[in-house]
């Protein structure tokens, strides 16, 4: 524990961990001192001056430094002048006045100098009513001003940083709350000052404009309208808003979400979302989210969902009631036994997954999770449990991170270990290319695509990083599917697993194996005992087929081929996709905004989310549709209370043994306080009152016995001389069925590409920027050319999701 | 009491009778004749328009937030030089007025930054149906003067950049 001391704010003594600044303290203390460029999360800078306050510190004899007495009390000595409250470091015996009459003063007094040229055009600004300048003019400003109107500086408005950020140069009182977050935390530096004095600017030196992930951020930390999102311009004022909590659904991290809604006459007078906010849990995702997470909500209200039950009629797709399409559905399955198979992806919640499974246990069915990444039931084995949290990780913890960008597939989770790093713990990154992670990273391991298993291998042998590895107290391992397919990502998961395993990090807090998975609750499923199918078209081929939450037939070809051959395809999803539309029976299902449920988390989190804004159409949350089909074959399952699924849910699974909704809603208090009346302190990040979840226990820490099957063979195929292999790998904004829908991202996703050394592209005969066709494995599409120097050379990079279907590395032919 | 007085009296009635039939009438034959408001009446609703056409209303919601009644309902939208309707970057693209909610306590006009709502003098309000009792902006929208300064219009680029007209010398 840190050492402690004691100080005296506006006559209270409060006692606060040492090396904290005055202003922290007194929030601690529950006195609020106006702040702007000050944020806990933040380094301090003293930029704006509004926390003026008086100090007074003890007086020490120079001769023997004890405290000189007065009266019986320390003698205390004020500063001449007002100090900043947010660079001054709290001492032993320190007094602090932060109502004097002359902090009071100053504090004025800056406000006056902070509104010389403010526009003060409130009315159509979107931050005005949640504006830490409004608010803190309101309650510590001078009623009037001594400045002239006409002598304001006057600036541009209306300028895009990038076209998801909008800067109102007028308002900006340069705090550099927003580059300071974009240097310290994010590690993305794009934005910075221009030109001095009042001619001081913020700009954006990257391209394309505000080239971060969390660029979102900065609008909510911004304490005037000088940064605001164009998802959300001139969407509604703040206080016509209600607020609904959520959990993000778009990446395995799982952030806590706040879901803003409004009824709206554009939207024909229907309640929608209106944006995304954070919603603080500093054990998941602290007072951040990515800009996925904050603009891909769109899918949810689009033109394309699915509002009725549908069934095909003579070669169409033709309205029918529940009752009609759930007995067809129902039938079919019935008649098909060993040949009926549940598709399912992590886009469910737990309760959905849990019905479908015990749908195909309770007929002679199987259950496959729909997913390029395997290895879930070693997470579930050696997984990391209660008690652990990326906040606590520092010197002493190992943090590996192999076969995956997390920068790109899990934004918040490069945060998270990127500050961990920075606290003395030691990351370990292991890629075939370089990730922005490598930055932070004590060692980093350049293996050759297909040389996975051995790279993780080589953490147990002898060698400098081994050694820094073994001796870590903790460890964590972070694997994803960079360049794998199937069995390439459970060879890794395997030996990353008996890595652990074998030298006792798992079944403790803060130890344990991560998958960096593709889907929301992909974890949920692998729990739930849900598969994947190495041959996933042979799997389908000729089977009755119940699919939910997955778009195998938009996706790849090959899955497309098997299932037209199939003889039954029940497809129940939010909205219409490839596979609705060659679907013999279409379910419409509830979006995550309209219905309650928990999500697993890829660090083993469970976390419920609440419905937000009213159903769509006759649209049924998916356990409830499963429920009605299994209903037809003769099997009970609950349909209508989402809770009682999970309580049914810890009855049989083990891992979610004594969890249950009440328990998931409990929060506990935090640091820094945000979300209160103080929007200036902490942002418009909303507070978490609904509940900050619960760990799921792994096998290892229920004190069971785990054995870790050996690896079997080498994870992936490497690249042969004369031989172009394409690799899969992960990008954050990709032409995904959540995302796509969002208009406002797809500048971001741009063109399929594939990237290729230069060297292999002068082979080629390629240049960047030019559109060739890729060929493999019976795939063959479009894609433009991007040269990057950080490829190996043998490979090309395909992004998945993006067009063409790659599911593991494959030879390929550019042309 | 004598036993004349209800005589009097009833020609003193007469006499009063007598007199008012030489005076000019006080009724007013409403609706053939209608009467002059008060220069303060709270009548209906109306968005005025600056003197060059423009809406003044920016859409802030302002007036929506002081209504005790609830009786306003404002939705923005993002102006362009293309297709401009306000100064600034902001108008109204939806504006309601629930005319059966609202208790003309004016204090729409007090919240308004811009001097963009005010109340009127139109006291002849009455409907068929609820949902007629709903003006929208179409209706509540000052007429243009002259033909071409209707909105949206087209304007010249970064002449009408401010929503909120500019402040004056704090001292008037």
């Amino acid at each position: 524990m840190t050492k402690q001391v004691t100080l005296t704010i506006d006559g209270i003594q409060v006692t606060v961990p040492e090396g904290i600044v005055v202003a922290d303290a007194a929030k601690m203390a529950g006195i609020d001192i106006p702040v702007f460029c000050h944020h806990p999360k933040l380094e301090p800078v003293g930029m704006c001056r509004m926390c003026l306050v008086e100090i007074g510190r003890p007086v020490r004899d120079r001769a023997t430094g004890q405290f000189v007495m007065e009266n019986g009390a320390p003698k205390i000595q004020f500063m001449p002048k007002l100090e900043t409250a947010c660079t001054n470091k709290v001492e032993e015996g320190m007094v602090v006045l932060t109502q004097s009459e002359k902090a009071t003063e100053g504090q004025k007094g800056t406000l006056e100098f902070l509104l010389t040229s403010h526009p003060l055009d409130c009315p159509i600004c979107d931050k005005g009513g949640e504006c830490p300048l409004q608010n803190l003019t309101m309650e510590h400003g001078p009623g009037k001003s001594r400045f002239l109107y006409d002598e304001k500086m006057h600036l541009d408005k209306m300028v895009p940083l990038g076209e998801l950020i909008w800067l109102d140069r007028e308002r900006c009182i340069q705090c550099a709350r927003c580059i300071r977050f974009q240097d310290e935390i994010a590690g993305d530096s794009v934005i910075g000052f221009d030109e001095r004095g009042r001619r001081t600017q913020i700009v954006s030196f990257s391209d394309p404009g505000f080239d971060s992930v969390f660029s979102g951020n900065t609008s909510d930390i911004c304490p005037v309208g000088a940064l605001t999102t164009s998802d959300f311009r001139f969407g509604a004022r703040p206080w016509e808003l209600d607020a609904h909590a959520s959990i993000c659904t778009q990446c395995p991290v799982g952030c806590n979400t706040t879901l803003n809604t409004r009824r709206e006459a554009k939207a024909g007078g229907r309640i929608v979302v209106k944006r995304v906010m954070p919603r603080q849990n500093e054990e998941v995702n602290e007072i951040w989210i990515c800009d996925k997470g904050r603009f891909a909500y769109h899918y949810t209200e689009g033109k394309q969902r699915l509002t009725r039950p549908m069934i095909r009629k003579d070669g169409k797709l033709a309205r029918a009631s529940w009752d009609a399409a759930t007995k067809l559905a129902a039938d079919n399955f019935l008649k098909a036994k060993k040949d009926f198979v549940i598709l399912a992806s992590g886009r469910l919640s737990n309760e959905d997954l849990f019905n479908l499974k015990s749908l195909a246990e309770h007929s002679e069915g199987k259950a496959c999770l729909y997913s390029n990444m395997a290895g879930g039931e070693l997470t579930s084995l050696v997984g990391v449990g209660a008690g652990t949290n990326f906040a606590d990780m520092g010197a002493g913890t190992s943090i590996v991170v192999v076969a995956s960008d997390l920068y790109q597939e899990a934004p918040v989770w490069y945060l998270r270990v990127k500050q961990a790093a920075e606290r003395g713990a030691t990351l370990i990154v292991l890629n075939p290319r370089e990730t922005r992670l490598d930055k932070y990273a004590s060692f980093v391991v350049r293996y050759a695509y297909g040389d996975e298993v051995k790279s993780v291998q080589d953490l147990g042998k002898k060698s400098k990083i081994s050694d820094a590895f073994l001796k870590s107290e903790n460890a964590v391992i972070l694997y994803g599917s960079e360049g794998l397919g199937l069995s390439g990502s459970a060879s890794l998961a395997s030996a990353c697993a008996r890595l652990l395993n074998d030298n006792g990090y798992a079944g403790k807090p803060n130890n344990g194996l991560i998958g960096v998975w593709e889907r929301a609750n992909d974890q949920g499923a692998w729990e739930m005992g849900f598969e994947v199918e190495e041959d996933l078209a042979k799997a389908l081929k000729g089977k009755v087929v119940y699919i939910a939450g997955a778009d195998p037939v938009g996706d790849d070809p090959k899955l497309a081929k098997a299932l037209e051959g199939a003889k039954f395809v029940a497809v129940q999803d939010v909205i219409e996709t490839a596979t609705t539309e060659i679907a013999d029976a279409v379910f419409p299902a509830q979006a995550f905004t309209e219905r309650e449920g928990t999500l697993t988390s890829g660090e083993r989190r469970v976390q419920r989310f609440y419905p937000a804004v009213p159903v769509t159409g006759d649209a049924k949350p998916d356990f409830s549709i499963t429920s009605q089909i299994a209903r037809h074959m003769g099997v009970i399952l609950e349909g209508t209370s989402v809770s009682a699924v999970f309580d049914i849910l810890a009855a049989s699974v083990k891992s979610f043994e004594g969890l249950n909704y009440a328990r998931l809603a409990e929060v506990r208090p935090q640091w820094p306080i945000v979300g209160r009346s103080d929007l200036y302190y902490g942002g418009t990040t909303y507070e978490n009152k609904q509940g900050m979840g619960a760990h799921l226990s792994a096998a290892a820490g229920r004190g069971e016995k785990v054995s870790i099957p050996r690896v079997q063979k080498e994870a992936a195929p490497r690249p042969k001389e004369n031989e172009l292999l394409a690799v899969p790998i992960v990008k954050l904004y990709d032409r995904g069925t959540t995302i796509l829908p969002s208009e406002l991202l797809h500048e971001r996703i741009g063109e399929v590409s594939v990237s290729l050394h230069p060297d292999a592209a002068q082979n080629l005969g390629v240049e960047s920027g030019q559109t060739v066709t890729v060929s493999f494995n019976g795939v063959s599409g479009e894609a433009v050319v991007k040269v990057d120097e950080t490829v190996p050379v043998g490979v090309a990079l395909i992004p998945r999701s993006m067009g063409l279907a790659i599911r593991e590395p494959v030879p390929a032919k550019v042309k | 009491m004598s036993v004349l007085d209800p005589v009097v009296e009833l020609v003193r009635g007469l006499g009063t009778t007598l007199k008012m039939m030489f005076e000019k009438p006080v009724t007013v034959q409403y609706p053939e004749q209608k009467r002059e408001v008060r220069p303060r009446f709270r009548g209906r609703h109306v968005l005025k328009r600056y003197e060059n056409g423009l809406e003044k209303c920016i859409g802030c919601s302002l007036c929506a937030a002081a209504c005790p009644a609830d009786a306003i309902f404002v939705e923005a939208s993002e102006n362009t030089d293309e297709k401009r309707f306000s100064p600034g970057e902001r108008y109204a693209s939806t504006y309601e007025i629930n005319m059966l909610r609202c208790i003309y306590c004016g204090y729409c006009e007090d919240a308004c930054p811009t001097e963009a709502i005010v109340l009127g003098d139109n006291y002849e309000l009455s409907f068929y149906d609820r949902r007629s009792a709903i003006y929208p902006k179409e209706m509540l929208l000052e007429p243009v003067p002259v033909v071409d300064m209707t909105t949206p219009r087209k304007v010249e680029p970064g002449v009408f950049t401010r929503s909120v007209p500019e402040m004056k010398d704090p001292q008037d």
